[in-house]
C-alpha cells in the first residue's frame, strides 16, 4: 500500500469495473445475435426480399415487400443495419412501410410488422407473468433445494437421505413439459384443488395470484430443487470433511453454529453462482411452463412469435433474454465482491 | 506413459482393490482404467444404468426394422364415434404393446422406437460437437496460457450468455425450410446438433481448461518436455490421455440433457417435423389433440420413454464419475 490520494472503495472499484465490462458483454452478445440472425439465413440461401416478407403480413404485395426491403435498408451490409438498430434502442425510430406508417419509440427492439405494434411494449406486457413465474418457482426451488440438501448431508445414508436423492434424481431426469402435463390434469382437471390455471396480476387479487401460479411455479421449481439438493448435499458433504470444520468444532462451537456458520456458508458460495446463472437462464424454462399451462408472458411470447415467423418479435425477444442473462451474472458478481473479499482485485 | 490420472493417491487404491479378495500379486498389474471399471462393476445401480443405456442404442440402432412401419393407419382399433382407441389403456394388445394413437391408430411402440432413433441420434451427434470443440479450445487454453487463454475465456463467458432455449427455437424460425443442400427433417437434424453442439461447448471447455491447467504443472510434462517434446505431442499425447475420465464423465452426463433440449423444442413444434416421430412431438400431439385427458397413454408412454432414457443415462454418468473419481463420491 503506497500513500496516495485517497483511493476509492474496493468494492466501489470492483462494480465500476464489472459494469464497464457488462456493457462490453452485451455489446458482444447483441452483435452476435444480429450477425447469426441475418448472416446464416443469408448463408443458408434466404434473400432480403424473403426476409423483408417475413417482417410483412402472411400475403404481402411485391410493392409492400420492396418497400419493406428498402425502408429497413435489408440490403445494407450488416454493421450499418446494426448501427441502426443500436440507434433505434436509444432514439427509437420511424418506420414506413408502404402504406402504413408507424413510429417506434425508444428502446426500440424492432417493429412488428405483422401485428401492427412495436416489440419493446409488448415484451413488457408479458413481463408480469413471467417474473411473477420465476419468482416464485426461484424462492421455492433455492429454499427446498437447499434444506434437502443439507439435510441428506447431515443424514446421509439414512432413509431420508436415500428417497430424497433417489425422487432428486427423477426430478432431474423429468422434463418439465410432462411433469407439468401430469400436474395440470391430476390438480387442475381430475381433483380440480387448482383450477383454471391463470394469471391475474398480483394487484389485482394477491392470493387469486398466488393460488392460480402454485401449479407451475411447482413444477418450474421442481427440476431445479432436485439439482439444487444434489449440488447442496455433494457441497455439504466436501465441506463437513475439511479440517476447519473439524477444528471448529474441537474448540467446542456448538453443532448448529458449526453446520450453518461454518459448513453451510462455505458450502453456498457455488450455489449463489448457479443460482444467477440459472436465473438469467430462466426464460428457457418459463418458455416450457407458460406454454403448457397456457400462461401469457415471454415464454408464450417467443413461441407465438416463431409460429408466426414474426422476425423482429424473435430479434427482440432473443437480445431481451441474452441480457437477462448478462444483468444476472453481474448482479451475481457483485454480491459475491460484498460477501466474499477475495473476490475484490 | 504412467498415466498419473488423477484418481485416488496409491495409498487409496491398494487396500480398496485388497477388498474385492485378490491376491497381491493381481493388484500389481492392474492399471487405473482396470480400477475404475472394478469399481463401477460393484455399483449394481450405475450398471442397471449402463444396461439400460446399451439396451437403448441398441434399440435405436436396429428397433426400426424389427416394428412395423410408424406411420400405418389402423382405422379399424379407433371407436368411429369417440375417435380413442378400442379396448382399456389406449388400446394396448398383443400386435400393439404399447397400445395404439387416437384417431389414427399409428402402432405407439413403432413411434417410440424411432423416435428413440431421432432423439439419441441428435443427442450423440450434439454431444460429440460439443465435446470435440470444448476439449480442443480447453486444451489450448489451459496449455497456451497468456492472451490465448484470455481469449477463450471471454468467448466461453460470451457464449454462456447466450439463451439456449430461446436461440434454438429462433433460430428454427429463421432458417428457410431448405438450405445447406439440406432439407426437411435432415435441416433440422443438422441444425439442432449445431444450435446445441455449439452453444453447449463451453461447459465441457471450462472443465477441460481447469484440469490442464493443473496437469501442465506436474512433473510428466517437464518430463517430456525436457527430452525435446513440442508443444502438439504434449497436448495430444501427453495431457490429452489424462483427460480421457472427465471427457468421457461429462459427455455421459451432457447426453442426457441433449435428449431433454430436442423433447422440449420437438414439444414445441420447432424440432423434428411430423410425420418422423418424436418423444417431445408425441407429447405435443397428444396435447394438441386434446385426447390426453380422455387417453392418458398417449401422453404417459413418450413422456416415460424420455425419463427412463434420460434417468440411465444419469445413474450411469453418475456412477462413471464415482469410479473415476472416488474423490468426487465422498
Amino acid at each position: 500500500m503506497t500513500a496516495r490520494a485517497p483511493a476509492p472503495h474496493p468494492v466501489i472499484t470492483f462494480i465500476v469495473r464489472r459494469l464497464i465490462a457488462t456493457v462490453f458483454l452485451l455489446i458482444v452478445v447483441s452483435m452476435i445475435t444480429f450477425a447469426i440472425f441475418f448472416l446464416l439465413p443469408r448463408l443458408a440461401g434466404q434473400t432480403t426480399r424473403g426476409l423483408a416478407s417475413q417482417y410483412i403480413g402472411r400475403n404481402p404485395t411485391p410493392a409492400a415487400v420492396h418497400a419493406i426491403e428498402q425502408q429497413l435498408g435489408l440490403d445494407a451490409p450488416l454493421p450499418v443495419q446494426y448501427g441502426r438498430f443500436l440507434r433505434g434502442i436509444v432514439l427509437g425510430e420511424h418506420f414506413n412501410a408502404g402504406t402504413s406508417k408507424a413510429y417506434c419509440p425508444p428502446p426500440c427492439f424492432g417493429y412488428s410488422f405483422k401485428n401492427q405494434q412495436p416489440v419493446w411494449p409488448m415484451m413488457v406486457s408479458g413481463l408480469p407473468v413471467t417474473i411473477s413465474l420465476a419468482a416464485g418457482a426461484a424462492i421455492l426451488w433455492l429454499v427446498g433445494g437447499v434444506a434437502i440438501g443439507v439435510i441428506s448431508a447431515l443424514r446421509r445414508g439414512t432413509l431420508f437421505d436415500r428417497f430424497s436423492m433417489g425422487v432428486a434424481l427423477a426430478g432431474v431426469s423429468l422434463p418439465i413439459f410432462f411433469t407439468g402435463l401430469i400436474a395440470l390434469e391430476l390438480f387442475s382437471y381430475k381433483w380440480p384443488i387448482f383450477p383454471n390455471v391463470q394469471f391475474v396480476p398480483f394487484t389485482q387479487n394477491p392470493l387469486l395470484w398466488a393460488r392460480n401460479l402454485v401449479l407451475p411455479w411447482i413444477v418450474l421449481a421442481f427440476l431445479y430443487a432436485a439439482l439444487y439438493a444434489r449440488l447442496t448435499r455433494a457441497g455439504m458433504l466436501e465441506t463437513m470433511s475439511e479440517d476447519y470444520i473439524r477444528t471448529a468444532r474441537a474448540k467446542g462451537l456448538p453443532e448448529r453454529t458449526v453446520i450453518f456458520k461454518h459448513g453451510l456458508r462455505a458450502a453456498l458460495t457455488p450455489i449463489v453462482t448457479i443460482f444467477g446463472m440459472d436465473i438469467g437462464l430462466l426464460l428457457g424454462g418459463a418458455i416450457l411452463t407458460e406454454v403448457t399451462f397456457s400462461l401469457h408472458g415471454l415464454g408464450l411470447f417467443t413461441v407465438e412469435a416463431i409460429q408466426n415467423q414474426d422476425l423482429p418479435e424473435i430479434l427482440g425477444v432473443t437480445l431481451l433474454a441474452a441480457f437477462f442473462i448478462v444483468i444476472a451474472n453481474l448482479v451475481v458478481d457483485v454480491l459475491y465482491a460484498v460477501v466474499d473479499p477475495r473476490v475484490r482485485r | 506413459m504412467a498415466a498419473p490420472l488423477d484418481v485416488a493417491p496409491s495409498g487409496d487404491v491398494a487396500p480398496e482393490a485388497m477388498l474385492s479378495g485378490i491376491s497381491a500379486k493381481a493388484i500389481e498389474g492392474r492399471s487405473l482404467g482396470q480400477i475404475a471399471w472394478l469399481r463401477l462393476r460393484r455399483d449394481k445401480v450405475a450398471m442397471a444404468g449402463g444396461a439400460v443405456v446399451i439396451f437403448l442404442i441398441l434399440v435405436a440402432i436396429f428397433g426400426p426394422f424389427l416394428v412395423q412401419n410408424p406411420d400405418i393407419y389402423h382405422a379399424n382399433l379407433i371407436n368411429p364415434t369417440l375417435s380413442r382407441p378400442n379396448g382399456p389403456f389406449g388400446g394396448i394388445s398383443v400386435a400393439h404393446p404399447f397400445g395404439v394413437e387416437p384417431v389414427t391408430g399409428r402402432d405407439v411402440l413403432s413411434r417410440i422406437v424411432n423416435g428413440a432413433r431421432v432423439s439419441l441420434l441428435i443427442a450423440f451427434l450434439a454431444t460429440a460437437l460439443a465435446v470435440s470443440i470444448g476439449v480442443v479450445m480447453g486444451i489450448i487454453a489451459g496449455y497456451v496460457g497468456g492472451w490465448v487463454d484470455g481469449v477463450i475465456a471471454r468467448s466461453m463467458d460470451v457464449f454462456l450468455a447466450f439463451p439456449l432455449l430461446v436461440f434454438a427455437i429462433a433460430l428454427v424460425g429463421v432458417i428457410p425450410s431448405s438450405a445447406f443442400g439440406l432439407s426437411g427433417n435432415s435441416l433440422r437434424i443438422g441444425l439442432l446438433v449445431f444450435v446445441i453442439g455449439f452453444f453447449a461447448w463451453p461447459y465441457m471447455g471450462r472443465i477441460i481448461r481447469g484440469q490442464t491447467l493443473s496437469l501442465r504443472e506436474r512433473e510428466f510434462v517437464d518430463a517430456a518436455r525436457s527430452i525435446g517434446a513440442r508443444g502438439p505431442y504434449i497436448l495430444f499425447r501427453e495431457l490429452l490421455p489424462n483427460l480421457v475420465a472427465p471427457i468421457l464423465v461429462y459427455s455421459t452426463l451432457l447426453i442426457p440433457t441433449n435428449i431433454l433440449f430436442e423433447a422440449a423444442l420437438s414439444y414445441l413444434g420447432v424440432g423434428i417435423i411430423p410425420p418422423t416421430p418424436s418423444w417431445g412431438g408425441m407429447i405435443s400431439d397428444a396435447v394438441n389433440s386434446g385426447f390426453y385427458s380422455i387417453d392418458p397413454m398417449y401422453m404417459i408412454i413418450p413422456g416415460l420413454a424420455i425419463f427412463i432414457t434420460v434417468m440411465a443415462f444419469n445413474l450411469f454418468g453418475d456412477g462413471l464419475r464415482d469410479a473415476l473419481d472416488p474423490r468426487s463420491s465422498r
